[in-house]
């Protein structure tokens, strides 16, 4: 075993680290959490100026458009971005991270031409009409119903928790299609446009206070269907393949963030007053940020035997669901601490220093539930590493 | 970078599981009790498997290995739940010194294990690596030591003792026992979790088997999330201590023992709770496991150390 970089390895994280140092001046300023045409100018202005510098779908092959790099040089991009401070994926999370590889992996030639392009570009974003009310961990379960109108199908249903709804132009949508067969048997996985008359965008105001997922209804919707992705009801097996990239590499950028605010943590504990002292000065608060250090650089050497499995199969091995579960907890944990750390400088939530803090607290509920609840990734551990017997289904 | 297990330590990984298998089966541990934790043949398997020599030099009897290999070597050696004084007995080999068997202290405890089977006792603390032979400490054994593979006996005091460390780095030889040490713990956190999910799929309550509740599915997720976490992070330590990490040596040694402290102490209580009742009797072996770690970390300091060390380095 050898955790050095190579060569060539120092020389791609050179050349990312001097485009950083001249790209993120030139950028415009940040614009503020609820202002959601801005968020999207920005995000996909940033998403235009990697593609220019070659560095758009850092990880897809380069037949489509991407980079070709290796796993090992997508560790090195996400962290070098991350410790630059340069923009999160931010809307482009969907297209980028799981929508894009899912239509590399499974679409037609047709598909493909007309949505990579766009979405390396910074041209086309794209949101995930997956969760359902009825329908969220029991994904399979989902109801939203298509029926086939000649060369359309016709959809009728409701989504919800869709992220980035308001502001995305296509989207994943799963459908059921067939009613009489078992419930994994009868979805499809159908690309969305999301201006197709009949669409209701409605957004839900989250704990955080912004307008991050909306609801979406359905009334005679009608998709061609040459937007069908895989076979008429062979929708599951493909979104299978969506969550295998959603829950890969997506929260390796965060894990660098955590690191980082971990060590700004510590530099406000020890200016933050208490008693006579800082807060520095408790031993609870001292142990607890030592060992979630200690943890979020397990992670990191977790990361790092990840990449060396798929860099060898070719595919994620148990790390994602490993990495997901324990970095939710671990997550919880920083930003309970950085409450208690604030005492009441975190009810000004805007301010300085709360602001990251508050906001990552809160974040931290997320992480948790979405891509699969902390009570789904053990099931899948349990059953799919332990082999012990399944839940009913 | 590859963070994998390469062929040549896949190889040694399976010779020294084999080896455990063959000579330390759970009968034949359970077996030492009565003698300290050691016989003469379970020693001299360890001594021939080259379980002590393996960093130094091939010109010196050794394989001319370095941690990478001893945290792989001592991670099945923990799994195994192998006793007597390992990682003090590996350390003065690879120290050169000659003593038989070597016990590892703390320059301020009371309680000193494998004191009545070790030649020696050696101390590391701030000023160097001091040797105090066996014969020149007054130590009372204790009737029933926590671990009842751990021997201990209780000191008044332990004199200073011969310092050792000439042309030796002490802060590096520290950084090798918590290593070790986490890479023991990280073999038994392991070996916790398979033996609470085997117990669970095979018990059966209420007409199906245990491991069906997801109250028990859950407890084992998180005991194979601890320890694979744990475990890349004690395989970094030994990556690190060879000079090919990517980052802070004592930092990914800190880091290590403090998440397999974790992993084990926390392991070992799951894995009790997993086996109701059969698992607070004496027969099933989750209590030693336990047993082991809790020793095992107190010998080395504590997981709060590990932790104000971390912190110190933010
Ligand atoms: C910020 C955010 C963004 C999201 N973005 C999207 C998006 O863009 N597109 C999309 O399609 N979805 C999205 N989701 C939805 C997300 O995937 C679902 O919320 C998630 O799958 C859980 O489903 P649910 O909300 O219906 O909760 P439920 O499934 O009702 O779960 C409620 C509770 O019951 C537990 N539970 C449920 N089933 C089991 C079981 N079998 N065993 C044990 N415990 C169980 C859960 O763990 C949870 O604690 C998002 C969610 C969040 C929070």
């Amino acid at each position: 075993m050898d955790l050095r970089y190579s060569e060539s390895d120092e020389r791609f994280r050179a050349e990312v680290r001097a485009w950083l140092a001249e790209a993120l001046p030139a950028l415009p300023p940040k614009p503020g959490p609820h202002d959601w045409d801005a968020r999207r100018a920005y995000d996909t202005t940033w998403q235009r100026m990697l593609f220019d510098a070659g560095y758009a779908g850092i990880n897809w092959p380069s037949e489509y458009g991407g980079r070709g790099a290796s796993p090992t040089e997508h560790l090195i991009f996400l962290e070098e971005t991350e410790r630059a401070g340069a923009p999160y994926v931010g809307v482009n999370f969907v297209g980028l991270l799981h929508a894009g590889p899912t239509l590399i992996a499974e679409a037609t030639e047709e598909q493909k031409a007309a949505h990579l392009p766009r979405i390396l570009r910074g041209e086309e974003v794209w949101c995930q009409g997956f969760s359902e009310p009825g329908a969220g961990s029991d994904l399979a379960s989902l109801k939203t119903r298509a029926v086939l109108d000649g060369d359309h199908y016709v959809v009728n249903g409701q989504k919800i928790w869709t992220s980035f709804a308001h502001v995305a132009d296509f989207g994943e949508l799963l459908v059921r299609t067939d009613t009489d067969a078992p419930k994994h048997k009868g979805i499809t996985w159908l690309i969305l446009p999301m201006d197709t008359p009949g669409i209701e965008v409605r957004p839900l105001r989250t704990i955080a206070g912004s307008s991050e997922f909306s609801e979406v209804f359905f009334t005679d919707v009608r998709i061609p269907v040459e937007n069908r992705v895989g076979a008429e009801n062979d929708g599951w097996r493909v979104a299978m393949v969506t969550f295998s990239f959603e829950r890969g590499t997506a929260f390796v950028g965060e894990l660098v963030r955590s690191m980082k605010l971990v060590e700004e943590l510590a530099e406000l504990a020890r200016k933050l007053p208490r008693g006579s002292g800082s807060a520095w000065d408790d031993d609870g608060v001292r142990r607890e940020l030592g060992l979630i250090a200690a943890q979020l650089d397990g992670l990191w050497h977790l990361t790092k035997r990840t990449i060396t499995e798929s860099e060898r199969t070719g595919v994620p091995g148990i790390g994602g669901s490993i990495f997901k579960l324990y970095y939710s907890e671990v997550r919880h944990h920083l930003g309970d601490l950085a409450m208690r750390i604030l005492g009441t400088a975190a009810l000004a939530t805007e301010d300085e220093p709360a602001v990251d803090h508050v906001r990552g607290w809160i974040h931290a509920m997320s992480i948790s539930i979405a891509a699969g609840t902390t009570q789904i990734q053990r099931n899948i551990l349990s059953e799919r590493v332990l082999g012990m017997p399944k839940e009913p289904s | 970078m590859n963070f994998d297990l390469d062929q040549d330590e896949r190889a040694l990984q399976s010779a020294i599981r084999d080896l455990c298998k063959g000579v330390f089966p759970m009968e034949t541990v359970r077996g030492l009790e009565s003698s300290g934790g050691i016989s003469a043949e379970t020693w001299q398997a360890l001594e021939d498997a080259g379980v002590f020599s393996l960093r130094l030099p091939e010109s010196e009897g050794g394989a001319g290995l370095g941690m990478t290999a001893a945290v792989i070597v001592f991670e099945e050696l923990g799994r195994a739940l192998v006793p007597g004084p390992l990682v003090g007995t590996h350390l003065a080999k690879t120290l050169g010194l000659n003593q038989a068997r070597v016990t590892f202290a703390n320059r301020n405890d009371l309680v000193i294990s494998h004191l009545d089977s070790s030649d020696a006792v050696a101390v590391v603390d701030a000023e160097g690596i001091w040797l105090i032979s066996q014969n020149a400490i007054a130590g009372e054994p204790v009737a029933l030591p926590l671990d009842p593979l751990t021997p201990v006996s209780r000191v008044s005091s332990l004199p200073q003792g011969e310092r050792v460390n000439e042309g030796a780095d002490v802060s590096a030889t520290r950084l090798e026992a918590s290593a070790l040490t986490a890479a023991l713990l990280v073999g038994i956190a392991s070996a916790e979790t398979d033996l609470a999910v085997a117990y669970a799929k095979e018990r059966q309550q209420f007409g199906r088997p245990i491991g069906s509740f997801q109250a028990v599915k859950h407890i084992c997720a998180d005991m194979l999330t601890r320890a694979e976490v744990a475990r890349a992070a004690v395989y970094a330590a030994g990556v690190h201590l060879d000079g090919n990490g990517d980052g802070d040596t004592a930092r990914a040694v800190t880091g290590a023992m403090l998440l397999a402290s974790e992993a084990a102490f926390a392991n070992g209580k799951a894995c009790v709770q997993v086996h109701g009742g059969m698992g607070f009797t004496w027969e099933i072996d989750a209590h030693l496991y336990l047993k082991r770690a809790a020793a095992l970390i107190a010998l080395h300091g504590g997981a709060d150390t590990y932790a104000e060390e971390m912190a110190a380095a933010l």
